[in-house]
């Protein structure tokens, strides 16, 4: 599975990257991480890729996407060409205003408020990519639920750690309704 | 007036280089913490050299070579090791090259950039037979280029950088795994040959997450540089037994030590005027390394049995070689003869290896990250034995497979 995570520097969009591929990894999966990012810690463009997968990884720099996670307009419209015929949007739907005629066929779009709903829920945007994590894990289930759940805790800073799995169950849930 | 704390000098700290026992290793397993462990290769390279035995590093931070710095300056002294933050990349070369003749397992890592600084001291290091490995993890070029994008622009340079003639070695690891083991074998090779060695790596590497295995203290062989065995009123830092490769005494110890990067004689001191004094010593110094080159050399050949007159030759090396295993099994799908062969010791170059595969071959195709560098070796090595399609690419990005599909069927 390739996943591409985008939106910009703050969103914790590397972070989430980081934890699946970690996971999958416990999983026992052959899998890579890879990213790019401005020269600015927050507010430049960023995003973080994701190869999971049974066999040894040789395309190191994927040119399609099976899962786009967009978290804002630029990344939305820069990556959508990108996504497989067939394959799945998340976007947070108060950041991102899709546009069908820019999205390849048969895609599955997902739109969540995540991070009005990790503002609102968690008095903290930043773990609205803990709500997509845990949206798209129960949606696609890229990694099994105990490595992401170690995954999460290892990587969070100490003392955040109930909080963001909390983020991550409120995302289970969501896609529990979306369902 | 408040005295000022003063601090016994780093060196001070140092034992003469010896082998490592079976507990400082687990002593660095510890520090590592988990065996399976999913890093950077940048990381990788860390902690490959905390395993092979090095207690020193000094460098000047610069994308994407940053981590390496970082992650030592908190390691090294955990493990009774130094890291030193220098002034430039000049200083850098000097340091790690004082720390190895004082005594300890030393490394740089720097981008292309303090590459093209380092020559200098490189060629020093080289002229002195000091032990020591440079990191370059590759950039786009020339001069500041792309920081944050990959490259193998850098190929040529690790071996033709600094003036003069001499030999190294160079190494390209194309996994983060690779990344670990290879730095564990470019201190094993530049203890052996008291040569410098060079780890070309790359920004895509470098800054890529995949998992690694740390090995155990029995699966790793670590060496370290031959000690003296003559007496010390007799001993002389530059005489070759015959094996080409002299014994190095750590200086402080007692024996005779100097060295200099001028012309020297097997005593270390000077002997510029000297026409043969000189041509005996260059030709020492290309000779120990490319009299060994079977024993340096490691190449990873994918190719298939009994294949037919129509085989096509791949050669690649680094990252590079990732996107070439995706087209070769596509490729052989398709019913194509493909032979793969896979650079790991960029310098010494692997003529031999090449050779063989132009014969089996009616062309090679040579997918890097430059605009021509392998391709002038391989292009030399083949001699004229079968065609040799050069792919360059620069600007960041890596040969999709589909690109190098294309070149394949002759449809680039």
């Amino acid at each position: 599975m390739i996943i591409r995570f985008a939106g910009f520097g703050g969103q914790g969009i590397v972070v989430a990257s980081y934890i699946v591929v970690k996971s999958a990894v416990y999983d026992g999966k052959r899998a890579i991480q890879n990213q790019a990012y401005g020269s600015e810690s927050r507010g430049g463009e960023s995003r973080g890729d994701v190869v999971i997968a049974d066999e040894e990884i040789y395309e190191l720099e994927p040119t399609s996407y099976d899962v786009l996670v967009a978290l804002t307009q630029p990344a939305y419209e820069t990556f959508i060409p990108l996504l497989k015929p067939g394959g799945t949007l998340i976007l947070d739907k108060d950041l991102v205003v899709a546009d069908k005629k820019l999205e390849p066929k048969r895609i599955k779009r997902h739109a969540l408020a995540a991070t009005d709903i990790a503002f609102k829920k968690f008095g903290r945007k930043i773990v609205a990519n803990m709500i997509i994590l845990g949206y798209m894990n129960a949606l696609l289930h890229p990694v099994s639920q105990e490595s992401l759940e170690r995954a999460i805790s290892e990587t969070v800073p100490k003392g955040t750690e109930k909080m963001n799995l909390d983020a991550m169950h409120e995302g289970m849930r969501l896609a529990g309704e979306a369902k | 007036m408040r005295k000022p704390r003063t601090k016994p000098a780093a060196a001070s700290k140092y034992q003469p280089v010896r082998p490592f026992t079976e507990e400082e290793f687990s002593r660095v397993r510890r520090v590592l913490g988990q065996k399976v462990l999913f890093v950077q290769g940048d990381a990788a390279v860390s902690y490959g050299a905390l395993l092979a035995g090095c207690r020193f590093f000094a460098g000047y931070p610069i994308t994407p070579a940053t981590e390496t710095s970082e992650i030592l300056s908190q390691l090294l002294p955990r493990v009774g090791g130094v890291c030193i933050q220098m002034e430039d990349e000049i200083a850098s070369v000097g340091a790690i090259i004082g720390a190895s003749r004082a005594g300890a397992k030393s490394m740089t890592a720097t981008s292309g950039p303090g590459f093209s600084l380092m020559q200098e001291n490189i060629g020093y290091a080289a002229m002195t037979e000091t032990p020591c490995v440079i990191v370059d993890v590759q950039r786009s070029g020339p001069s500041t280029g792309q920081p944050t994008e990959g490259a193998q622009g850098d190929i040529m340079q690790a071996k033709w950088g600094s003036h003069g003639d001499y030999e190294l070695i160079a190494l390209s690891p194309s996994t983060v795994q690779e990344c670990l083991d290879l730095t564990i074998d470019a201190f094993n090779l530049s203890e052996i040959y008291s040569v410098p060695v060079i780890l070309l790596t790359d920004g895509i590497i470098g800054h890529m997450r995949e998992k690694v295995v740390l090995p155990e203290f029995e699966e790793v062989e670590l060496v370290w540089r031959k000690a003296p065995t003559r007496p010390k009123d007799e001993f002389q830092p530059f005489f070759d037994d015959g094996s080409k490769i002299p014994e190095t005494a750590t200086f402080g110890t007692g024996y005779h030590t100097y060295i200099t990067g001028l012309t020297h004689s097997d005593t270390g001191y000077p002997a510029t005027d000297s026409q043969p004094e000189h041509h005996r010593l260059v030709s020492r110094l290309c000779a120990k390394i490319r009299d060994n080159r079977d024993k340096i050399i490691k190449v990873q050949k994918d190719y298939q049995d009994g294949a037919e007159e129509n085989t096509i030759g791949i050669v690649s090396y680094g990252v590079t070689s990732r996107s070439v295993n995706s087209a070769v099994k596509l490729l052989r799908r398709e019913g194509l003869n493909i032979d793969h062969l896979r650079i790991i010791t960029n310098w010494p170059f692997p003529e031999k290896e090449v050779a063989e595969l132009a014969g089996r071959a009616g062309r090679i195709v040579i997918p890097e990250l430059n605009l021509g560098q392998v391709y002038h070796s391989v292009r030399e090595a083949a001699a004229g034995q079968c065609d040799i399609v050069p792919m360059w690419k620069t600007g960041g990005e890596m040969h999709t497979p589909d690109e190098i599909i294309r070149v394949v069927k002759g449809n680039g």
